[in-house]
């Protein structure tokens, strides 16, 4: 099939989710890019791969969100001059996932940002731990990494260089702002601390039992990654998972965002000076997680979704519990709603602080509740509902004023809209069985997962390996674009605002990072 | 002010009674007195480092703070700087990009330096393990008095730690 008028032909692949796939080359990548701009679709993501031991170089592979689905265009690179054309022009998300591909497998984008993202000198630049024959196991010594900031200089501007270890008890990045008195003039993020080869110690775990590793690339979104890891897995294998586990998938989804948004809505009021807020949503979000130990054996839930199916029940009394709590959640939220919404001191923090923009969020793609503060109507629980949520009619969040008052707003629509999701699961889960074996797998197939977690969509791409293993698989985060974002939404507030506004995004660090 | 009051005493209070010390959980043997021990028990100040975890055990650490667990009522509190703490919290496995930055802030806390290391990575490089990204466990990076096992801990293990660092034999 074509897509946007273009002249790349799209195949679909197997699975649940509506994903079309095609090659492309140099011209018709970007023709296929800027039709997709055009369209008013986004990139999700962009990575790359080692085929050389079959005979065709390297692989750059690059994901878009459009109304018909994931497009995904694949360009094939030589192996002795692996180079692709620059997407930053067109979607400057692209700048961060274009020089990761460089550091982990050495594929270049042609005139771009050539400064190192996730090496931080402490492997050589050669080193480029993707490619099937480097030995990924060896150790350099570490060295201290000259980063080239971008310097901005005039009268009285200095610069307040933050973390990598944060003053908090909080994910570790390095933040270089430059200011004037107190109001920031620009703010340069520098990432990849947590960085851990993930994308490599797949190529070591099976099939069967990725999901573990998944489920711990970013540990406050492991139900959303375990999901994304194992609908990837059953697509490329053709599983077909027992609708009773489908909908318990959606009941563990739906509680891993509102836990969430839960803590955030504490801490977000703690960093507005309100420690009351922290202490009550701290106080809920325990209620929830011991609820989760108590029914599922983990308070996280990691490691209850598992190819196939799920590696929980929810017999009863449990559906009772779940749903009385459900009204307790609801009824307490709503009393500090409206303790928030009447607090004029937390009001006067909360609105036009770290403002970012509809047509900025829509430039670099973002999505999850960041785009649906900022008029960016993206979720794929509507857009592209997989069982159960085809059965749920979802209700999307959407705000306009971009600020840190809207993604509150957002948090609170979502926890009352899981809320309601949570209950309807409870009351229609379907009888069956919880497990489905997963059939082996032809080397080479692909599979993709796509899934809106609390924070955004996450997607897993994954390639099946010889005799069930990996041959490798490639998770997204939806921060990638949030964050750069971020540093424009800094932009003229004062650097006393700075946690506020950013605990109002709470962008993954280990999930960009991996 | 009437809402957040009445919000309050209609919560009531939550705190419930802290574990008991596991001297299972040592590493290294204790080396504090029974007099520094005596002090610190009341008033303790942890770091908590993040070098590379993926965030699960953050989520624990903070929960100590909320009602439930209320570990400030037990005279432990967090400080932003390694500089003021007692005892560093480190989650990991200790990511190579980390590793400098770790051993600076082990450098720059005062004795006595306790190190409580965190989670199945923290404890033994976890599904990580070791590579050109990741050191592995703490200890291979800065010497480690208690580990706390568990992905992540939960906040009743990671409050037993914390006492066990600080406890008598």
């Amino acid at each position: 099939m074509r897509l946007l008028g273009q002249d790349l032909e799209f195949e679909r692949l197997p699975g649940a989710q509506p994903v079309h796939r095609a090659a492309c080359d140099d011209a018709g990548l970007l023709a296929f890019a800027a039709a997709a701009k055009e369209s008013g679709g986004r990139l999700v993501a962009l990575w790359g791969s080692d085929e050389r031991d079959r005979g065709t170089g390297f692989a750059l592979h690059v994901a878009f969100a459009l109304a018909e689905g994931l497009a995904l265009v694949t360009l094939a690179l030589p192996a002795g001059h692996p180079e692709y054309p620059d997407l930053a022009p067109l979607f400057p998300a692209a700048n961060r996932l274009q020089r990761a591909a460089f550091d982990l497998l050495g594929i270049v984008a042609r005139g771009a940002d050539r400064r190192p993202w996730l090496r931080h000198a402490n492997w050589p630049a050669d080193f480029h731990p993707l490619r099937r024959d480097c030995d990924a196991s060896r150790q350099f010594p570490p060295q201290n990494e000259d980063y080239p900031f971008v310097r901005v200089e005039g009268e009285g501007v200095h610069e307040i260089a933050v973390g990598p270890i944060h003053a908090g008890v909080i994910e570790p990045g390095h933040f270089r702002f430059s200011v004037v008195g107190e109001k920031v003039l620009r703010l340069e993020e520098r990432l990849g601390w947590t960085h851990k080869g993930v994308e490599k110690r797949f190529e070591q775990f099976r099939l069967a039992d990725g999901h573990r590793l998944a489920g711990r690339i970013c540990g406050d979104s492991t139900v959303a990654y375990a999901w994304a890891y194992c609908l990837a897995a059953e697509s490329l294998s053709g599983c077909q998972v027992p609708q009773r586990a489908l909908w318990l998938r959606a009941l563990l989804l739906e509680r891993e965002r509102i836990a969430n948004h839960l803590g955030d809505l504490g801490a977000i009021g703690n960093d507005a000076a309100l420690s009351f807020g922290l202490s009550q949503f701290m106080r809920l979000k325990e209620d929830w997680l011991r609820l989760s130990a108590e029914l599922f054996g983990h308070r996280l839930t990691m490691d209850a979704i598992v190819p196939g199916g799920v590696a929980v029940e929810l017999a009863d009394p449990g559906g009772q519990r779940i749903r009385e709590q459900c009204d307790a959640i609801e009824r307490e939220t709503h009393r500090l709603k409206n303790i928030y919404d009447e607090h004029a001191g937390l009001q006067d923090r909360f609105l036009t602080t770290g403002r970012l923009d509809p047509a900025l969020a829509s430039e670099y793609s973002v999505s999850g509740i960041a785009g649906r503060a900022s008029s960016q109507s993206w979720d794929l629980r509507t857009q592209n509902p997989i069982a159960p949520y085809d059965e749920l009619d979802t209700q999307i969040a959407s705000h306009r004023s971009g600020d840190v008052a809207a993604r509150v707003l957002v948090r609170f629509d979502e926890v009352f809209e899981s809320l309601r999701l949570i209950r309807r699961i409870v009351d229609r889960l379907p009888r069956g069985g919880l497990t489905a074996p997963l059939p082996a797998a032809r080397e080479g197939s692909l599979g993709v997962g796509w899934i809106e977690g609390w924070r955004g969509d996450v997607l897993v791409a994954l390639s099946a390996g010889a005799e069930g293993g990996i041959r490798r698989c490639h998770a997204h985060d939806p921060s990638w674009h949030v964050w750069p974002a971020l540093e424009h939404a800094i932009m003229g507030n004062i650097v006393p605002d700075f946690p506020l506004i950013n605990k109002s995004f709470n962008l993954a660090y280990s999930g960009v990072d991996s | 002010m009437y809402q957040i009051l009445r919000q309050i005493v209609r919560t009531g209070i939550k705190t419930e009674a802290p574990p008991a010390p596991d001297q299972d959980l040592r590493v290294a043997a204790q080396r504090l007195e029974r007099a520094m021990l005596e002090t610190l028990g009341r008033a303790l100040v942890i770091r908590q480092i993040d070098a590379g975890s993926c965030n699960g055990c953050e989520l624990e650490i903070n929960a100590l703070s909320n009602p439930y667990y209320n570990l400030e009522a037990l005279g432990i509190k967090f400080a932003a700087s390694p500089k003021h703490a007692d005892l560093l919290l480190v989650t990991g496995p200790v990511a190579k990009n980390m590793e400098v930055a770790v051993k600076r802030a082990y450098e720059c806390t005062p004795a006595p330096k306790l190190v409580v290391a965190v989670g199945d990575c923290g404890a033994n490089g976890g599904v990580f393990g070791e590579s050109y990204a990741s050191c592995g466990r703490v200890a291979n990076v800065i010497p480690v008095d208690v580990a706390v096992p568990g992905c992540p801990p939960t906040p009743l293990a990671l409050m037993t730690g914390i006492l066990t660092a600080i406890s008598s034999r």
